[in-house]
């Protein structure tokens, strides 16, 4: 793998080089040599692939939860592999992943590479599955350690063993707002939490019919998971990264007095009715609103405040420009202090259920630059990787690029979503229903941390 | 419920009148169905009917007009609304129908062509088998037939795992075949129950007159009973036709989800997008992949409320 990095540098000059793409496109036919025609995807530079060797006639099913309109651009971000090693992969989304994919694992019929977007659910199928999923081969592990922080290899290693790599990422840690309607109120973006309380009770001064925040937990079979995410960033900013992993991994119990402090800090706005629930109503409005509409009163200045990941920016009707000088933007969450700066996000994981050898070189091709490089430039927006090999120029939407910023930016501490990694009776059942209860009944503090806490496999 | 509608509408003298008239003409049974006729088409009745069909019809109608709303309105009030903000457009059913990666008449196709077989093969089979039910006398066939009957008990979510693995097994899993398969296996029972049922029906003298003619079996199927059973025939076919157009599980599970054997209703599902930000699709989407069972259903729904009825109801 050592020979494809180096011989990455020099590209484009090198003459041989030069020679195989001319080879390998002409195999492929779908570009003449000098054509230097429509866009730069065309004339494809397959140096880089030369150790993934040919691969024609070779089938790989990739299975996702990814769907169209954004699976298009997984697809055509394949496009360089395919035409370089001549493997076709065929590619198939489905939003009911989570529960196909243990059927199709017990039935002996798995795909040869799944992206799983969380590594609880990763780690349970590791366990229940032990002889179908494939541990990551040596090309992969490489470049895991070489574009990823220790991190994000992590979350995709159960017991020692590295079963998958990163593919897209995204952060969690945002709120939303209008830069032009800061401007008007001479708002500025808040970078201590404390900034964060106090811009909110200035603007229910300024604006006595109006609450701060919006919020909306709403998601058909998954409603409450954006209230778990309140909860995990919250106890990241409150009790500290270490006391979250604890937490997470069930070090602590669920019910621990941090978290109940944490819970009681998320309540000091979403169960304040003088805070929330802006243009939607009072605080148990939060439990019926859609969480991708949730945010929509703030162009028109019905709330100023949304908690949301960047991937929320796809709900934003497209007449609204998301720009720091745009209708809509995000700032980050701030932490207790300045130098505090506790990063949640999430990402998906690739796993492979076959060891054949083109398998294993598209999960190399995956977790390479080359992979997230082209994804970046067929993507409008909405898309981010952690791989620090991505050239942040190529990321088209400036949301993306500020998350990939922080992401990157060591002065930040990342934690991976913690309802996604803790076992599916808590992290996709009982948290997300207890934080319903939460707020739609009232339910107190202690209650729903304790029932959570019940909920935790033994 | 507290109004409990009164079962005598009608005043009672004006009834009495009503009734007394025509009653020294009319025969017994005539008199119980004018009765009978009464009762039913009492304006009250009428009216319940009325505001039962509006109830049941404001969902679909509210759908349908969403579906023409644009996403801007769609995300921000409800189709109630429309007569203030009368903007309509066709974008939701342009991007529904032509926005994805896939056509849409891809999976139109797909869906034809899984749901045709799914209702032929399971008819032919079962015509034959309720054949031999009804009319050939075999040993064990009482308890055979309570077999059959017995399976439509058995839920179809406890088959899927074995059954997949064993089209694992086989190698056929992910094309037509395993559809086509299940489908079949899921409607068996019922529809053996079904067309036994009206076979048995028929008059035994029938049968036999063509047995006394010199006919066997093959023709008696053919040309005594098929043209009888027809009615029968078409009601579960449309009943078949509609629950595979519709299946969303057995297509999911068996075939999967790629472009070359998903039907519709995969893709139905999948056009609110993976976090759910293109769900303003959603409303045009279900009116595009009702199009077809509609047309099956208007066109043979005589058949249905005959076939239905005559199964059930005898005499």
């Amino acid at each position: 793998m050592n020979g494809l990095r180096k011989r990455r540098g020099y590209t484009a000059a090198a003459a041989a080089g030069a020679g195989l793409v001319l080879v390998l496109t002409a195999c492929s036919g779908s570009d003449d040599d000098g054509g230097s025609g429509d866009g730069a995807s065309s004339t494809t530079d397959c140096t880089a692939y030369e150790d993934y060797g040919d691969l024609s006639g070779k089938t790989i099913s990739v299975y996702t939860s990814i769907v169209d309109p954004e699976s298009q651009q997984q697809i055509d971000s394949y496009a360089p592999f395919e035409e370089c090693t001549g493997a076709k992969i065929e590619y198939e989304g489905s939003r009911e992943f989570e529960a196909q994919l243990p059927v199709r694992l017990q039935a002996g019929n798995p795909p040869d590479i799944a992206y799983i977007p969380q590594p609880g659910f990763l780690k349970s199928i590791v366990e229940q599955y032990p002889d179908v999923v494939v541990p990551a081969p040596q090309a992969v592990i490489d470049n895991a350690n070489e574009y990823y922080t220790e991190g994000w290899v992590n979350y995709g290693t159960v017991d020692g063993t590295l079963y998958a790599t990163p593919l897209g990422a995204n952060v969690k840690s945002f709120v939303w707002y209008s830069p032009t309607a800061f401007e008007e109120n001479g708002y500025e973006i808040p970078t201590t939490w404390d900034d964060l309380i106090a811009l909110t009770d200035q603007i229910r001064e300024d604006h006595p019919d109006v609450q701060p925040w919006c919020a909306g937990i709403e998601s058909g079979d998954a409603t409450g998971w954006p209230a778990t995410d309140w909860l995990e960033d919250v106890v990241l900013r409150t009790a500290g990264a270490d006391v979250y992993d604890q937490w997470v991994n069930h070090e602590i119990p669920f019910n621990d007095p941090q978290i109940l402090e944490a819970l009681g800090t998320v309540g000091s706005i979403l169960k304040d009715s003088e805070r929330v629930n802006g243009g939607w109503g009072d605080v148990t409005s939060i439990a019926t609103t859609p969480w991708n509409e949730a945010a929509q009163p703030i162009p028109d200045g019905a709330c100023f405040l949304h908690r949301a990941a960047n991937f929320y920016q796809a709900n934003w009707d497209e007449s609204l420009k998301v720009a720091e000088d745009g209708d809509v933007y995000a700032f980050y969450l701030p932490g207790k202090t300045e130098d505090d700066k506790p990063l949640l996000g999430g990402g998906e994981f690739v796993t492979a259920f076959a060891d054949r050898p083109e398998v294993q070189a598209f999960q190399a091709y995956l977790s390479s630059p080359e992979w997230a490089n082209k994804k970046a430039e067929v993507t409008g927006q909405g898309w981010l990787s952690a791989n620090n090999g991505l050239d942040p120029a190529l990321l088209q939407s400036p949301i993306d690029k500020l998350s990939f910023d922080l992401l990157t930016d060591d002065s930040y501490t990342f934690r991976f979503d913690g309802s996604d990694q803790m076992p599916g009776a808590v992290g996709a059942d009982a948290f997300w229903k207890q934080m319903t209860a939460w707020i739609a009944e009232n339910q107190s503090d202690e209650e729903t941390l304790d029932n959570i806490e019940a909920a935790w496999p033994q | 419920m507290t109004v409990i509608p009164p079962t005598n509408l009608v005043d009672e003298t004006e009834a009495d009148t009503r009734a007394a008239r025509p009653a020294r003409k009319m025969s017994r049974a005539e008199k119980r169905a004018m009765a009978v006729k009464g009762k039913l088409s009492s304006p009250w009745a009428s009216g319940i009917a009325i505001v039962i069909a509006v109830l049941w019809t404001v969902p679909t109608f509210g759908l349908f007009v969403t579906s023409f709303r644009p996403r801007a309105e769609i995300r921000s009030s409800g189709w109630w609304t429309l007569p203030w903000n009368p903007e309509l457009t066709l974008e939701n059913y342009q991007e529904a129908l032509f926005g994805s990666s896939t056509s849409l008449a891809t999976y139109f196709l797909n869906s034809l062509v899984i749901t045709l077989p799914a209702v032929l093969i399971p008819i032919s089979l079962a015509l034959l088998a309720a054949y031999a039910f009804a009319w050939i006398d075999f040993r064990g066939r009482n308890l055979l037939f309570v077999g059959v009957f017995a399976l439509q008990v058995v839920p179809i979510q406890v088959t899927l795992v074995p059954l997949l693995s064993q089209y694992v097994s086989w190698g056929l899993a992910g094309s037509f075949w395993v559809v086509w398969l299940s489908h079949s296996i899921f409607a068996l029972p019922l529809a053996i129950y079904l067309l036994h049922n009206f076979m048995k029906d028929i008059p035994p003298s029938l049968v036999e007159a063509a047995r006394v003619d010199g006919a066997g079996h093959v023709k008696i199927f053919f040309q005594v009973l098929l043209p009888l059973l027809t009615p029968a025939i078409a009601s579960f076919a449309i009943f078949q036709f509609l629950w595979v157009w519709n299946d969303l599980l057995v297509a999911l599970v068996f075939a999967g989800g790629t472009p070359d054997v998903a039907p519709l209703t995969v893709r139905v599902a999948e056009l609110a997008g993976t976090r759910g930000s293109q769900w303003h699709l959603l409303s045009a989407g279900a009116f595009i992949a009702m199009i077809v069972p509609l047309i099956v259903f208007l066109a043979l729904q005589r058949y249905f409320v005959r076939g239905l009825l005559g199964g059930a109801v005898k005499g």
